[in-house]
């Protein structure tokens, strides 16, 4: 995934930028605004080379973004993605993902916020630096916090240095919006404000059968109109997290599935391993009418 | 006289896009890169002020360019080098070291001869720079 794709001298092709997107669509499910941003993206890469080998001026573009959108939807999981994209585009130079929260770039006491900040700012040179969550960063309830100050040289490098690094920050979507009213300078340097959107039903049964398969499980008949139904109970419920409550479903499926065949382990088949069947997830408490306590269950 | 310490200083000064070539190649070996400096610039003075800590984990070298520059900002007429320190187990020492700053006028050295005990003569150098205290040398 890390190597470079083959490219011509001094550019990307046309053919490099298609098999990527194809991978990609591939990788992800859903996520349609995402992956139109991103091919935009490497659509300009790719002219920018023709113009170059035209001799008409080329700027780099701004590429830093912002992922926002509901729990679950795969801001992480794209952001890491995006890393060795960038890199196979040819827009960062090593593709690495330094991948900080608050607490990395924020220090405990005066003075130690700047060293912390530009450290891992260093570290970040060449491939993309991913604050997760980063309206934490700014905390209003507290004049003297020195998240402010970790924002200011965030900010001064996101500017200065658009060719060494490429910030990607993510978060939830309503509290990113109230970050960047409080800090409009940042919203304003980010050239790609992308929102990650909910799944459908049908996109989550679809993520399911791929985590499936990545676990070497799968369905039988019954068991797919049974998570089918699952789904529908469990996205009308509160704290749904789009794929990672499919994850968090099926990981319970399969300690039904373990604790159904414990026992009689000896005579179990490959077939039978690697099977759930339709009582694994029937027996949920969310099909059962009980509502769940906290979070899934 | 022209002061010529570590890699490459019987070329001429090196540009910022082949510094960070060679910085580039430390970093593909793994090493980690630190800057110094000093104005004290005999040849026993290996210890050098560090200026910052040593940079470990880094994977491009606009990180250590950026920290050359701020340390040329504020020491300009200083000298200035970076090491690239190898940790593998065997070697755990600096593989490479080079100048990346010097003031702009270098006035060389100075040779004294010492009269030991029964006529013997010894030697030492020091920089002319050395008269004037630590900060105001160059």
């Amino acid at each position: 995934m890390n190597q470079p794709v083959g490219r011509p001298e001094g550019g990307v092709g046309e053919q490099d930028v298609l098999a990527l997107l194809a991978e990609l669509d591939r990788e992800l499910i859903g996520l349609a605004p995402v992956k139109r941003r991103i091919r935009d993206v490497a659509a300009l890469l790719v002219v920018d080379s023709a113009r170059k080998a035209q001799h008409l001026p080329v700027a780099a573009p701004g590429l830093h973004m912002c992922f926002s959108g509901n729990p679950g939807t795969g801001k992480t999981t794209v952001a890491l993605k995006m890393a060795s994209i960038l890199h196979q585009l040819g827009f960062v130079r090593k593709g690495h993902l330094v991948a900080v929260t608050r607490d990395d770039l924020v220090g405990q006491y005066i003075g130690h916020t700047a060293p912390k900040t530009r450290e891992v700012l260093k570290r970040a040179m060449g491939g993309v630096l991913f604050i997760d969550e980063a309206y934490y960063l700014y905390r209003p309830e507290n004049e003297r916090d020195y998240g402010q100050e970790a924002i200011e040289i965030l900010l001064q490098v996101m500017e200065n240095q658009r060719e060494d690094l490429v910030v990607i920050l993510a978060g939830y979507k309503d509290r990113m919006a109230r970050f960047f009213e409080c800090n409009p300078g940042f919203s304003s340097r980010i050239a790609h404000h992308i929102d990650f959107p909910d799944y459908s039903g049908e996109e989550l049964m679809q993520i399911a059968d791929l985590m499936l398969e990545r676990m070497g499980y799968q369905f039988d008949a019954s068991a797919r109109a049974a998570f089918d139904q699952y789904l529908d109970a469990r996205m009308k419920q509160p704290h749904f997290a789009n794929a990672r409550s499919v994850r968090n479903a099926l990981d319970r499926a399969r300690l039904r599935h373990a604790s159904r065949l414990f026992g009689q382990i000896a005579g179990a088949d490959r077939e039978t391993l690697s099977t759930i069947s339709a009582q694994d997830i029937l027996a949920s408490r969310v099909l059962q009418g009980t509502s769940p306590a906290a979070g899934d269950v | 006289m022209r002061v010529t310490q570590g890699a490459f200083s019987f070329l001429p000064d090196l540009s910022d896009q082949q510094i960070k070539a060679q910085l580039e190649y430390c970093l593909r070996n793994d090493w980690a890169v630190s800057v110094e400096y000093t104005d004290d610039i005999h040849p026993r003075n290996t210890y050098w002020e560090m200026y910052g800590q040593p940079m470990f984990d880094l994977h491009d070298a606009a990180g250590v360019m950026s920290e050359i520059t701020a340390c040329r900002k504020t020491f300009p007429k200083h000298y200035i080098r970076v090491n690239a320190f190898d940790s593998t187990l065997g070697w755990e020492t600096i593989r490479l070291s080079f100048l990346v700053n010097r003031p702009p006028e270098e006035p060389g050295f100075r040779l004294r001869r010492i009269e030991s005990e029964g006529r013997v003569q010894r030697y030492a150098i020091e920089p002319y720079a050395m008269d004037k205290p630590a900060g105001r040398r160059y």
